[in-house]
């Protein structure tokens, strides 16, 4: 797996805060002490202005590019790297685990110090917002006063909107990938039919399942099928499974696995329950729901009111029938209202809404043209 | 091609850029490759931004560190507030517009003036070739038959000169190319003959 523009062994650190004061969230609760995952690439230089803080979709984590010691690839290793769109012989890239998460950081799986035992669904409700307010300290622990960009696909893209407006000071360019600025009916019942799956799987017992030998994976498995249906497209399955059959030759003419799609779902959904809670599912699919940065604002130009001296790089696909591209659109139309300085590209696609990760090559070129222009436009010394 | 400060711009591009001011705020409409906007930017210290359909083209914009939407002139401009530019630019690609009068009107909107430049149909040899050969004329450096895509609507100076007069469009500059993109003297009625590619400064 190594070669040159490999970053090889990456370490996984951990930031703990909010011990003595623990932070507050949008739905009025406390949350604390908090412990973030998260790994960085590259060097920060001197003026501490090339950072890139890197957020994570529903199921990612911290460990964006590089191999583990176990040898796991980083989820967006072909995007992060020396030579490639994020460069870390130019940037120091910063990637940490959503709050809510399983992966490192603090979430319903645990331990509540209060009680001794895992928060489950004693852990509090989170919003988008408070996932971008715990890494906003993880950046002040870094001591990045203003970050280069943030960037993000999907979920990710809904932190990346969510940082410009909360802290419009903090960041120079920012990068939403597939992403909406407002997660629309559609995806709010894509949300709950996965958590309703959850809840029925016997082994989930109301989110209390940690001290129990069996875990909820046939509801989490089920959960993530349906999720890797809508990160697909008609054609790209098409394409990648075609109705091929799946290890065999002729019909089952029974229930047992008939076609490759099948095969595949049952593959991507298994897998997930290796590394993934159930629990930490729900609380981040409510937070996906609960997302709507007119809300509250009033409008969408309102919520991009203070942030019309940052650069944006809004993409969208043509196949992603999940962030349909009027999503980015009605963005790019308020980032333009209020003057902001936004290139918009709808890329040509069939591999819906996972393009995203897909797209490696024009994703490489639009990404280090527009970074390389706003090293230019702030005058950033890059080492 | 003309060379001006070693980058090598068409003749009609170089006759917008010499309208602009140095400083200002431009905004390009159908920019394609962002070669103008580039130009501008380098030579003319201006502010751009662009709009333009297709992806390739906005790819290229991005490489060259432009600020560029992917879309149609219509959603292009729709968000735009009023009076946020001082330049609009429409070059080279009026013929294409599904609602030319609008876009127009919109640009005067969104921008203080507008620069407007058109292949001419009027040119005479595009009269001679209907008259003597019975066929639709392609216009002065458009290669295009009727056939074929994109679908253009032929027009001449003294149709856009019309369109403005209609929209009570004030027009406060024309520049005219000849063959061979040779700047002509403004000379009434003979412009629209002589004129391959018109430039139009309006609002």
């Amino acid at each position: 797996m190594e070669n040159s523009n490999s970053l090889g062994v990456v370490e996984r650190k951990y930031f703990a805060f909010a011990q003595d004061a623990p932070m507050r969230l949008d739905s009025g609760e406390t949350l604390g002490p908090i412990t973030l995952a998260y790994e960085t690439y590259g060097r920060l230089n001197a003026e501490r202005d090339n950072a890139i803080l890197i957020v994570h979709a529903l199921s990612g984590d911290a460990h964006a590019a590089g191999l583990t010691p176990d040898g796991k690839l980083g989820w967006w290793d072909d995007c992060i790297g020396p030579g490639k769109a994020f460069d870390t012989n130019k940037y120091f890239v910063i990637c940490s685990n959503v709050i809510g998460g399983c992966q490192g950081s603090t979430g319903p799986g645990s331990i509540n110090l209060q009680t001794g035992k895992p928060y489950a669904l004693g852990f509090p409700v989170l919003t988008i917002a408070d996932m971008v307010r715990a890494q906003r300290h993880l950046i002040d622990h870094l001591g990045v006063e203003k970050l280069l960009a943030v960037v993000g696909g999907s979920m990710g893209g809904m932190q990346v909107l969510q940082w410009t407006v909360s802290y419009p000071d903090r960041v120079l360019a920012a990068l939403p990938l597939a992403t909406t600025a407002r997660h629309s009916p559609m995806l709010i019942a894509f949300s709950e039919v996965g958590r309703q799956a959850i809840y029925a799987d016997p082994n989930w017992r109301n989110g209390d399942y940690y001290d129990n030998g069996a875990r909820p994976n046939t509801g989490l498995a089920l959960a993530r099928m349906i999720g890797h249906i809508t990160y697909l497209s008609e054609e790209s399955m098409h394409q990648k499974f075609g109705r091929r059959l799946e290890a065999r030759e002729h019909f089952g003419y029974d229930f047992s696995t008939d076609f490759a799609i099948e095969g595949y779902l049952h593959y991507k959904g298994n897998r997930f329950t290796e590394r993934f809670d159930a629990n930490s599912y729900l609380y981040i699919t409510k937070s996906m729901d609960y997302f709507d940065l007119a809300n509250g604002n009033g409008s969408l130009t309102k919520a991009f009111e203070k942030c019309a001296a940052l650069m944006y790089l809004v993409v969208s696909f043509t196949s992603d029938w999940l962030y349909p591209t009027y999503h980015s659109k009605e963005m790019v139309s308020a980032l333009t209202a209020i003057g902001a300085d936004v290139t918009y590209c709808n890329l040509q696609s069939t591999w819906g809404h996972d393009a995203f990760l897909l797209e490696v090559e024009t994703m490489t070129r639009l990404i280090s043209d527009f970074l390389d222009r706003v090293v230019s436009h702030h005058g950033i010394q890059l080492p | 091609m003309i060379t001006n400060n070693s980058i090598h711009l068409r003749a009609d591009l170089l006759a917008i850029a010499n309208l602009t001011k140095p400083g200002e705020k431009v905004l390009d409409l159908g920019c394609g490759d962002g070669t103008l906007l580039r130009y501008l930017i380098d030579a003319r210290q201006i502010v751009g931004r662009g709009v333009e359909l297709s992806e390739p083209d906005v790819l290229a914009c991005v490489g060259k560190g432009l600020s560029v939407r992917q879309g149609n002139l219509d959603e292009g401009l729709r968000d735009y507030p009023d009076q946020s530019f001082d330049t609009v630019i429409l070059s080279q690609t009026l013929p294409y517009l599904d609602n030319p009068s609008f876009i127009i009107c919109e640009m005067l909107r969104v921008g203080r003036r507008a620069l407007v430049s058109f292949a001419n149909w009027g040119h005479w040899r595009c009269r001679l070739e209907l008259l003597f050969t019975g066929r639709v004329p392609l216009a002065p450096g458009l290669p295009q038959a009727w056939h074929e895509s994109p679908r253009a609507r032929p027009l001449t100076v003294r149709d856009f000169a019309d369109l403005c007069a209609r929209e009570r469009i004030k027009v406060a500059r024309e520049i005219y190319l000849g063959e061979s993109y040779r700047a002509l003297r403004a000379s009434g009625w003979a412009n629209n003959l002589r004129a391959t590619i018109a430039i139009f400064e309006v609002g």
